[in-house]
């Protein structure tokens, strides 16, 4: 008898604290925000993070689980938003019911190892690249990058491709440059976050290629450009749309965006890569945003918003510390117009 | 009344036990209704198809299955004869104060995480063996007729080959540990008494000790193969990670566990994810089978014994 008085008390002292606790949650507003997706942009969203929440107190919980677990979550409603470095077309973006906006602009950039040849110094086209990629390319003598260096001395020494292995938005925006400037890439192979690679090796992440091409004398790789930066690794110059050979620095991703066609894209499907202008560089693409479009806890969409929208005012000078570039100016008046058009409060 | 505590414990342990079977067969069923759309697409193709293409939605597993078998298999030819040596040597040559530590080290090899035998294999293994081992392959064994074919291809460190001997280190320990013990329990008489009638240490290892501990160097070996198969991270590092079926050794390849984990994770489409599972679902079917093959020649064994 004396037993189950006890186990009565606990009872009623369990549920009491769990309908306090719930009482609690609902009764004040939300402290944090959730996201997940992206690996791209998660060195910026973290920093933007912390100053954010030093400013507001409003804590951004984002994991960096890869593009393809972004979309998976949001479309799964489990976080509050979604990153992905490849855009959703608008027939998928309406299928799904969710809504996108780019928050942030890096570049891509060969990267080789080759004896005495130092960072920027090597110059590639589009196409050549391609050659490399699909396997017609196989030494470094080869005319085709010799008539583009008449100035080094290149190695008869093979060249081994180093790819990703994992799916990732860095390849979707490296192979959908290779598909734009060379027929015979699109043709054979086409663009996506993971493909049939025709050659190579595969290596995890920026931080595999990255290791695969210094391990390798004669590899060519391809890594965003703040690893290839902070990691001193030898990046090449590309030939852009308008001729001109150029390296990747943030004023090329600049002059890239700014050289877009914001205005006249649905839905901000817009891929930055071979845009025109003497100054853009050639593999640039922006990191996207994917929130529901019918926002049935208005507090979170509303929170999320209010978080990019300080990031969009005060965060260009933390991106560029990381080597990203912010958005032009005349691209986010048109993010914040479509927030006011595309979204549904609840 | 009275409670029967002997009773209590019984269903206690016996539910535990149930348990393991349990998640046994869920396993089991995910792993086959996660491939089902696979399965419906490809049929038994997938196991002989070695197209791997994300964007025409082809999937087939022969890379990725050959891989696994190939690191393995490289890993039990270097690992068995070391493990062997090694178990020799502690048991029945060693001085006894050297014992201790060797053992000691030898635990300690096995305890190592393994991706950290993946970063010592990318870094260190991998540059040394690309600019002084794989040239020397390449130039005289490439040449070799029929054998030629798996060793030619530039030096890049990594491939399978690497892999299959970062593996072959991962498992010895673990070989070497068990078939020490296994060694060390043969009775002292049985060896004393080859060893009164003149036999060499080698004659009492291969005629004495090796036919009575044939289950447990049976055993060990089988250990040491479902470790290989399974190995995920260090073979992640160093196998190239390609899905390109190439003859040779030296270039690059793929393991199942490998594949799973450098692609799961940002696999969209129902049927990319559904291929990997079912590259999943192959791998448990071999190691099962392999434990089914090594349970039916150790009873083949014992009976032929009995005769």
């Amino acid at each position: 008898m004396r037993f189950l008085e006890i186990i009565m008390k606990i009872n009623k002292l369990f549920f009491a604290s769990v309908l306090l606790l719930a009482a609690n949650i609902y009764a004040s507003p939300i402290e944090s925000i959730t996201g997940a997706g992206a690996s791209f942009p998660y060195p910026l969203y973290a920093k933007w993070a912390e100053m954010y929440q030093a400013k507001t107190g409003m804590k951004l919980n984002y994991q960096a689980i890869g593009s393809g677990g972004g979309m998976k979550q949001i479309q799964a409603k489990t976080v509050d938003f979604g990153a992905s470095d490849k855009p959703l077309s608008a027939e998928e973006l309406k299928q799904n019911g969710l809504i996108q906006f780019p928050t942030i602009i890096g570049g891509i950039t060969p990267i080789v190892n080759l004896a005495n040849i130092k960072p920027g110094q090597l110059k590639l086209t589009g196409p050549v690249l391609a050659g490399i990629y699909l396997g017609k390319i196989k030494k470094w003598n080869d005319p085709a990058i010799s008539a583009l260096n008449s100035n080094i001395t290149l190695p008869e020494q093979d060249i081994t491709v180093v790819h990703r292995s994992d799916s990732s938005g860095t390849s979707f925006l490296f192979t959908y440059y290779l598909s734009q400037v060379n027929p015979a890439w699109k043709a054979q192979v086409g663009f996506d976050a993971a493909v049939a690679w025709p050659v190579g090796v595969g290596g995890k992440g920026n931080s595999g290629v990255a290791s695969y091409v210094q391990r390798i004398p004669g590899g060519i790789g391809y890594v965003e450009f703040a690893y290839a930066h902070q990691n001193q690794l030898v990046y090449t110059q590309l030939r852009n749309k308008a001729g001109t050979f150029i390296l990747p620095l943030m004023k090329t991703f600049s002059a890239a965006a700014a050289n877009a066609d914001w205005q006249h894209t649905e839905k901000f499907y817009l891929l930055l890569t071979d845009m025109p202008g003497k100054n853009s560089w050639p593999i640039t693409g922006a990191s996207f945003v994917l929130m529901q479009a019918n926002q049935e806890q208005a507090t979170h969409g509303k929170a999320v918003l209010q978080f990019f929208d300080w990031a969009y005012r005060y965060g260009a000078q933390a991106a560029r510390d990381l080597y990203y570039v912010e958005l032009p100016a005349q691209a986010i008046t048109l993010i914040k117009k479509s927030w006011a058009k595309e979204i549904k409060w609840n | 009344m009275e409670l029967n505590t002997d009773l209590i414990f019984r269903f206690i342990t016996q539910i535990f036990t149930y348990f393991v079977l349990l998640i046994l067969i869920a396993i089991l069923i995910f792993l086959v209704m996660g491939s089902l759309p696979a399965i419906k697409a490809f049929g038994l193709h997938f196991i002989v198809s070695t197209d791997w293409n994300p964007i025409s939605k082809q999937f087939g597993g022969l890379p990725t299955i050959v891989g696994t078998l190939t690191t393995s298999i490289i890993a039990l030819l270097i690992g068995v004869p070391i493990s062997f040596g090694i178990a020799l040597f502690l048991t029945e040559l060693s001085p006894t104060w050297l014992k201790h530590p060797l053992r000691i080290a030898m635990e300690l090899l096995a305890g190592i995480p393994s991706i950290i035998y993946g970063m010592w294999g990318l870094f260190v293994f991998a540059p040394a063996f690309g600019s002084h081992v794989q040239p020397w392959l390449s130039q005289h064994l490439g040449k070799l007729p029929i054998l030629g074919v798996f060793f030619q291809g530039p030096p890049l460190g990594i491939g399978v080959l690497t892999a299959g001997i970062i593996l072959s280190i991962m498992i010895i320990p673990f070989m070497a540990a068990v078939m020490r013990d296994v060694f060390a329990i043969v009775p002292d008489m049985l060896k004393e008494s080859a060893y009164a009638l003149g036999a060499t240490t080698w004659d009492v290892e291969r005629s004495i000790v090796l036919p009575y501990a044939k289950i447990g160097v049976m055993g060990s070996i089988m250990l040491g193969l479902g470790r290989a198969f399974g190995e995920t991270m260090a073979v992640a590092f160093v196998v190239g990670n390609t899905h390109i079926l190439s003859a040779s050794l030296l270039m690059p390849g793929n393991t199942i566990a490998s594949a799973l984990a450098n692609e799961f994770t940002e696999a969209n489409g129902e049927l990319y994810s559904a291929s990997l599972i079912e590259l999943g679902l192959v791998l448990f079917l071999i190691t099962s089978a392999l434990l089914f093959f090594s349970k039916l020649l150790l009873k083949k064994l014992a009976k032929y014994e009995a005769k």
